[in-house]
């Protein structure tokens, strides 16, 4: 397998996407890589960790995205060459240094990669992080290839020195998950030593000065792109329909072209630079045509940027009709695919394309429909998260009051579905559970008479959920705050945070206890393992009926996954059915139908229970719940 | 071995947690080796979490392609769960598709939960023989479980997958791959799980 440190010009790899940018990075000269993990983006820094050790990089893990651009800017203003990623809400918590960052400059390359989410696949939005760079004033590149996203990902470190602004680079799911051909180049050797400069402050007043300096700046660099090989065009001369896109939509629009075999009637002109666009370039492609498609995920920023452009030229190049987002002919909301480009295509040029056979089509929707059930998300087989929510809903029907829980992100924001119990009733950001809870806890004095439960990650505490937890003590609210500790930043790859005891590099590093953290804070602070099912429900209870004030319960469990890497099953689980009442047993169903673990399946010849020994992971928790005793746990 | 078609597509599918992404990783690994220009487009994140889960394999002489394939354009399907397979072949099967079935099914939660029935296996297969113009089955997951661990069903496809000698593949290629990417302890391991797969599917369907 390829080792993205390996010194070999020339030699063709197996890159995913954000390997390729990690590359990039290295072959940029990269010293500082800093990054709170998140889909599609984790890999970048994951990646660069790995091989920090043999490359002499400082690679971390920051507490959140502001602090890794943070990080990587330090190393910026001190002539290092410094990257940081993050996923789209990422920037959300970055930005506040970032649109202060463009006003004043930076010195060793700075790039910072963002990787969108189209669709929300792993995410709790789908925004759109290009009207950023708009906002900021910042160069933005898109690539569209894996290469491209390597090459990319030089020209951003070297047009960052040159303009001394930070570079912004776009990935998608498409790009930074996917994985293709990558032709690696030297990697450098040595590099500058870093010094900060005093009589070079980084300070961002005066603000108006500053913001004129920044445009100056972003003015060169549109120079700077209307020659950039990122951008090119490919088709006729004179198309009949000249589709514009940037990122995932140029794969998607090439083979589309090929697939209708219309080569000959439609042009592509792809755009890797897309703030700011090189306006001289446009405008020589914009004669090429009167009709013009945009194909871009996920917001018509391309689009919207495009057309000002043109507007703005309009009366020398005439009439032309655009499609795209604003006119419905793409969907304005969703990730895009080849088939959703193909019909786009189809339908402005009115042609027909049948991709197989309209009969074989028929029957295997039908066999689908006949014979295939929804697969929903859930927690895995042995999630402590399972074990959590099932305390939390039997401690909330006991105590009576219609008492309900607060999410934010992570794993366990599947407590909103049917393997939470559909416990968890709002999800917003990372931390806002407890943040809401900080309200929710000042409603009682209006007559609010449910208890108020926040839930919320080990890694997610440190991240965001901390200030929280101090405005909660300060302001005197009322809830109980629930850190689901699994050890891991799991959603995102187990990579480790302040709370496990090493680094992004494998080094040891001290722990930030969350019970000292929290007790710090004025919080009372308890541990139970969800696993012990009854003492969980029991605390749950007794801290719901305590009395006023912010209580803390750390549900302290290791990750499922991350367990099985390192140790087999705590229990060997296995069901009676001589035991097993079945339908019969007044429980309905329990383990199956109501706690619905996937190491759990119902036998439908014997109407009893079974364990499914392909995805048990022996956490035993079920024996617990099981009211006729017959699933039995031993030790393993 | 040329390819049968250029590009050939080639989906992996099944279910989150059984190690589609690494299979396909493999593979393309294999497939890189011989000189091909590959693609691979992966499902992560929020859908591993027991949800239908794919990657995208296209495979190359020249030119790289979308990491998703368009629909109705699979050429050959590795599905590591049997009404995994039919899902996929709902968008991408066509008449000519090529099918690689493990027979062991995972229940989805709605199944254990009773709102939903799973099919009579034997069904599942007959209808995936409908649709696609050639089909090997094998329970994957029992070898594994055989061998002591689950974990390696997506490797025993691996073996069959080499073993019905459809793509231009093959063990030392499998071998040199796996030796990079694992510890050395777990080679014998894999190894032996690619090398059942092979002799499995041979038993059952013939070389």
């Amino acid at each position: 397998m390829s080792s993205i440190a390996e010194n070999a010009p020339g030699k063709t790899v197996l890159l995913m996407g954000n390997e390729a940018i990690a590359r990039g990075a290295l072959e940029a000269g990269v010293k500082v890589c800093a990054a709170y993990p998140g889909n599609p983006s984790s890999e970048i820094i994951g990646t660069l960790a790995k091989v920090a050790g043999e490359m002499g990089l400082h690679v971390e893990w920051s507490v959140n995205e502001k602090v890794a651009l943070e990080v990587a800017a330090a190393a910026s203003f001190a002539g290092l060459r410094g990257l940081c990623a993050m996923k789209q809400n990422g920037l959300n918590v970055a930005s506040d240094f970032l649109l202060n960052l463009n006003l004043t400059g930076t010195g060793g390359g700075l790039v910072l990669v963002v990787a969108d989410d189209p669709s929300g696949v792993s995410s709790s939005n789908e925004e759109d992080s290009r009207i950023f760079a708009k906002l900021g004033d910042l160069p933005l590149l898109e690539p569209a290839t894996f290469q491209e996203a390597k090459e990319m990902t030089k020209t951003a470190f070297e047009m960052s020195e040159q303009l001394g602004l930070p570079v912004l680079i776009r990935s998608v799911t498409r790009v930074s998950h996917a994985r293709g051909n990558i032709s690696l180049d030297e990697l450098p050797k040595g590099g500058p030593q870093p010094r900060f400069d005093p009589s070079r402050p980084r300070i961002s007043l005066p603000a108006v000065a500053n913001h004129k300096i920044l445009h100056e700046k972003l003015s060169r660099a549109k120079q700077r792109f209307e020659d950039s090989p990122f951008n090119f065009y490919r088709g006729p001369e004179n198309p009949e329909l000249m589709i514009i896109t940037s990122g995932s939509g140029w794969m998607y629009s090439l083979e589309s072209v090929i697939n209708l075999n219309l080569q000959d009637r439609v042009g592509i002109l792809k755009m890797g630079t897309t703030w700011p666009l090189p306006e001289n370039f446009l405008l020589k492609h914009f004669k090429k045509t009167d009709r013009i498609l945009f194909i871009e995920e996920v917001d018509p920023f391309l689009e919207n940027n495009v057309k000002e452009t043109y507007a703005q030229n309009c009366i020398a190049l005439g009439l032309k009709s655009c499609f795209g987002k604003a006119s419905k002919d793409v969907p304005e909301t969703g990730e895009l695919n080849p088939e959703i480009v193909t019909h786009s295509i189809q339908k402005l040029l009115s042609i027909s394309y049948e991709p197989r056979p309209a009969g074989y089509a028929q029957r295997v929707h039908e066999a689908v429909s006949e014979f295939v059930p929804v697969r929903a998300l859930g927690f895995c087989a042995g999630c402590p998260h399972r074990a959590t929510y099932w305390a939390v809903k039997v401690a909330l029907a006991l105590d009576g009051r219609g008492g309900f829980v607060l999410g934010d992100i992570g794993c366990y924001s599947l407590g909103l579905g049917p393997s939470g119990f559909g416990q968890m009733k709002t999800l917003h950001a990372m931390g806002s559970g407890a943040g809401l809870a900080c309200g929710f806890g000042q409603l009682g004095r209006f007559g609010l008479e449910q208890p108020v439960v926040a839930v919320c990650g080990d890694s997610t505490f440190y991240h965001a959920a901390m200030p929280a937890l101090v405005n909660a003590y300060y302001n005197g609210a009322n809830f109980l705050l629930l850190l689901l500790d699994n050890s891991a930043t799991a959603m995102t790859g187990f990579q480790p945070h302040p709370g496990t005891g090493s680094t992004a590099t494998g080094e040891t590093a001290p722990v930030v206890g969350l019970k000292a953290v929290c007790e710090v804070f004025g919080a009372r602070a308890e541990v139970v393992d969800p696993f012990d099912v009854s003492a969980t429900v029991e605390t749950i209870l007794r801290l719901l009926q305590d009395e006023k004030g912010v209580k803390v319960l750390i549900l302290k469990r290791e990750c499922a996954l991350v367990s099985a890497k390192k140790q087999k099953s705590l229990y060997k689980v296995e069901v009676d059915q001589g035991r097993c009442l079945g339908e019969n047993c007044g429980c309905n169903r329990l383990c199956t139908r109501v706690f619905k673990c996937p190491g759990l399946m119902w036998d439908a010849t014997a109407e009893k229970a079974r364990i499914d020994e392909a995805i048990c992971t022996g956490c035993g928790v079920c024996a617990e719940i099981c009211p006729a005793s017959a699933i039995q746990k031993e030790v393993a | 071995m040329f390819l049968s078609k250029d590009p050939l597509n080639i989906i992996i599918g099944g279910v989150g947690g059984q190690g589609n992404v690494l299979a396909s990783q493999i593979l393309g690994e294999m497939l890189l080796s011989q000189g091909y220009v590959i693609t691979i487009g992966e499902t992560y994140g929020a859908s591993q979490r027991g949800g239908a889960v794919m990657s995208h394999v296209r495979v190359s002489t020249k030119d790289q392609f979308s990491p998703l394939i368009p629909e109705g354009r699979c050429d050959l399907l590795v599905s590591l769960e049997p009404v995994e397979g039919l899902r996929i072949l709902d968008t991408y099967g066509n008449p000519g598709v090529m099918t690689l079935l493990n027979t062991r099914p995972i229940h989805p939660i709605d199944v254990i939960s009773g709102s939903a029935t799973y099919p009579e296996i034997s069904k599942v297969i007959s209808k995936i023989k409908e649709l696609s113009k050639r089909v090997w089955t094998l329970n994957a997951t029992e070898i594994a479980l055989e061998m002591g661990d689950p974990i390696f069903s997506n490797i025993v496809m691996l073996g069959a997958l080499c073993a019905i000698a459809v793509l231009p593949i093959h063990r030392q290629g499998f071998e040199s791959i796996i030796r990079g990417l694992l510890p050395s302890r777990l080679l014998k391991e894999n190894l032996k799980a690619f090398d059942k797969g092979g002799e499995v599917v041979q038993e059952i369907w013939g070389t």
